[in-house]
């Protein structure tokens, strides 16, 4: 089986900032890392790999300083590393920056069986390039995947969360995923990987390796979306209190626990549907 | 023998800290029989007092002294030893409810503390200032007193040392109710017999602490951990001491093997992030810089490979910390969670003799057939073996476990170790304490305990015979 596996360097901190004045995320001083959701993504990858055989790719789009997330996906067992890097590629949303990776998984010239993303991002939380990667590309995708029940040569069977429910979705291959939190615990970086990973294996690409070599499509220029303001979002804590006997408060506990699905009820709550 | 309380005495109490405070036998919270050991047996106490006071302490001693009545000191009963086990019933004085942080001095780079005041929450306080309390047992639920009474360890004393080298000062009440200040804020001491010293561990045989002047260390800015598989329990133990001899010091190493993971993932309902080799170290490291880091990961990962390590998996952010950390927190949770009851030992040795004390558990366990998990402190000997009942009966098992705990204390003295490294002694390791001290120790001990406490009241029953 043919893997790819979208990922992104990401600020190493829990609290993003946002200049006040100029709207900018603040990225000095701040350390950098592979977003977690793509760590879970990578993971995902290679326990298939495990079962399935095959070889697993990474690709990152982003400045040349990204070749740090690919060397540590080498360190983490990628076979071969992608990393799309060109000013023109700057400023991109999620439009222009789904429709880049599309382009550069074209420009690869594999025939990718799994393409796999992290639900999310922590710097842009859009939860939207994985689904739009696949629209490009014409394939089909299942999103907030939390457990991949079975892998065959030619579909998966995977458990979708959704808000209330979980769905049960087969889905033929080729398609892309995207992985929630908790589907597998994400492996660290070994050091014997590390250190015979060489920066020379990574592959560069610029726009002039897309097969649409449009520069409109792409960075700033084929980003739709018009950014009003930057801003960073108040903390809040949601809190619930419950001042009732504590048999009620008890069964009002184990009603919330089952709706947010962390225990099973008798309800239709986390039910899984076959 | 003491006399029972009567309602004179509860009248006394309850004039000293109110009726909200104070708890007569009934009314007392079944936590308060015993600590997280349960195995060792539990005490009813005939009152539960919550101080919230030096004087409250000070006047309830006074008067317990002068009446003859049993103390038991209570933090957050988290101890494993009995400690805190009111074994003659008296009067059960929790500090818990002393728990107001005091002060957080930059200029001296200490923390004044009462004695209630969780470790999490002193090491979260310390940490918003950009600084360290460097001591870290396992429980962070445990009380700051109760660190200090029984000496607590943790994992960071292979760099950072334990909670006496950390203890500048203190205000303890005496059996008779004098309040006395030990040491101060001051960084060095040569004044006299250190007190303070004695104090601690003294497990509230000796006094009642109520302030607490602890030090505090710049934070470091960068850690990373290394998580380091081995073919065998036995070759991870042995590449420690090599490990330690690189030059600059690991913050903790700990080792552990797949067992207890399994236990971990089976009680924490999450997988630890590799599980695919039979035995582990974890070595942290901690410094200023990336570059420095870089270079002490790499003179030990090349070390440690050198020395039969089959790879290095780094964990160098804060998920990657989380996943290794939340486990290796849990392992004693997990383990009773994986049985019936259990037993424990927590010897310490010499780092080059933790090998062949291992390799000695695994023939306990063949000899009494019986189920042994171990984790510990590969960085400081100290180690923690626990002794599985499962489904053995009652009598047999009695028997199997007194005679393989015998065993391992016998082996421990062999080896030049202590009984216990970091939990102390309460009541449950009186008896090998005297094994393993001998006489003119146990003498000079005793005569001690007489000195501060005369008629002893004071956590009767406990550390050393009565």
């Amino acid at each position: 089986m043919k893997i790819l596996v979208c990922i992104k360097q990401v600020p190493d901190t829990q609290k993003v900032q946002v200049d006040p004045e100029t709207g900018v995320l603040i990225r000095e001083g701040i350390e950098t890392k592979m977003n977690p959701y793509d760590l879970i993504a990578l993971e995902t990858g290679m326990q298939i790999l495990k079962k399935m055989g095959g070889t697993l790719d990474v690709l990152t789009m982003g400045p040349p300083a990204a070749e740090e997330v690919l060397m540590e996906a080498f360190a983490l067992g990628a076979n071969e590393a992608w990393l799309m890097s060109d000013r023109r590629f700057a400023g991109a949303d999620v439009l222009a920056t789904s429709y880049t990776l599309a382009q550069g998984i074209q420009a690869m010239g594999k025939e990718f069986d799994l393409i796999l993303c992290g639900k999310q991002t922590i710097d842009g939380d859009t939860a939207q390039v994985g689904p739009a990667i696949a629209e490009v590309l014409e394939i089909p995708h299942v999103s907030w995947v939390k457990k991949i029940e079975s892998v065959s040569k030619t579909s998966l069977i995977v458990q979708q969360e959704q808000m209330d429910v979980l769905a049960r979705i087969e889905v033929s291959l080729p398609c892309l995923l995207t992985v929630e939190k908790g589907i597998v615990q994400p492996r660290l970086p070994s050091y014997i990987k590390k250190r015979m990973a060489d920066r020379k294996m990574i592959h560069w690409m610029t726009l002039d390796q897309c097969p649409d070599r449009d520069p409109k499509r792409y960075g700033l220029n084929g980003s739709a979306t018009q950014v009003e303001r930057m801003f960073e979002p108040e903390a809040s804590a949601e809190a619930v209190q419950w001042e009732k006997s504590s048999g009620e408060n008890a069964a009002l506990l184990a009603d919330l626990l089952k709706k947010k699905k962390f225990i099973q009820g008798g309800n239709d709550h986390g039910r899984i549907e076959d | 023998m003491f006399r029972k309380l009567e309602e004179k005495d509860l009248a006394v109490l309850r004039e000293i800290v109110g009726a909200e405070r104070l708890f007569s036998h009934d009314a007392i919270h079944p936590d308060y029989t015993h600590d997280e050991m349960i195995l060792y047996g539990k005490g009813q106490p005939e009152a539960l007092v919550q101080i919230k006071s030096t004087e409250e302490a000070s006047r309830i001693l006074a008067y317990a002294n002068q009446e003859g009545l049993p103390i038991t000191p209570r933090g957050a009963g988290t101890g494993l030893c009995g400690g805190c086990v009111p074994l003659v019933g008296g009067i059960v004085l929790s500090t818990a409810l002393m728990n107001r942080i005091l002060e957080i001095d930059r200029d001296t780079m200490t923390a004044v503390v009462e004695p209630g005041v969780l470790l999490m929450e002193l090491q979260a306080a310390a940490s918003e200032q950009g600084l360290l309390y460097a001591p870290d047992p396992g429980e962070k639920s445990a009380t700051i007193g109760g660190n200090v009474m029984t000496n607590a360890g943790g994992m960071r004393a292979v760099r950072y040392g334990v909670t006496r080298d950390y203890v500048r000062g203190m205000q303890v009440v005496l059996a008779d109710g004098e309040i006395l200040e030990l040491g101060g804020k001051i960084a060095k001491n040569s004044s006299g017999y250190s007190l303070k010293d004695l104090l601690v561990g003294s497990e509230g045989t000796l006094g009642i602490v109520t302030r607490l002047t602890l030090k505090l260390l710049p934070s470091p800015k960068k850690m990373i951990s290394l998580l380091i598989p081995f073919n065998r329990l036995d070759d991870a133990l042995k590449a420690v001491p090599k490990i330690m001899q690189l030059p600059f010091v690991a913050t903790t190493i700990e080792f552990m093997e797949k067992e207890v993971l399994d236990d971990a993932q089976e009680y924490l309902g999450k997988d630890f992030p590799n599980r695919d080799y039979p035995a582990y170290l974890i070595v942290s490291y901690s410094g200023s810089s990336t570059q420095e880091i870089e270079t002490m990961l790499d003179q030990a990962a090349n070390c440690a490979m050198e020395n039969g390590a089959l790879d290095v998996f780094l964990s160098d952010t804060e998920e990657r910390q989380e996943s290794i950390w939340n486990a290796r927190g849990a392992f004693l949770e997990a383990i009773k969670n994986s049985t019936t009851e259990m037993d424990e030992c927590d010897v310490v040795l010499n780092i080059d003799c933790v090998a062949e004390f291992i390799a000695f558990t695994r023939v306990c366990a063949e000899r009494y057939q019986l189920r042994i998990r171990s984790f510990g402190h590969a960085g400081d000997g100290n180690l923690h073996v626990y002794v599985c009942r499962d489904q053995m009966e009652e009598s047999a098992w009695q028997t199997a476990l007194k005679a393989c705990m015998d065993g391992f204390y016998r082996k421990a003295r062999e080896l030049g170790g202590q009984v216990s490294g970091e939990h102390g002694i309460g009541h449950a390791k009186r008896e090998y304490l005297k094994q393993s001290i001998g006489s003119v120790q146990l003498a000079l001990m005793k005569k001690i305990k007489a000195a501060f406490d005369p008629n002893g009241i004071l956590n009767p029953g406990k550390v050393l015979d009565d």
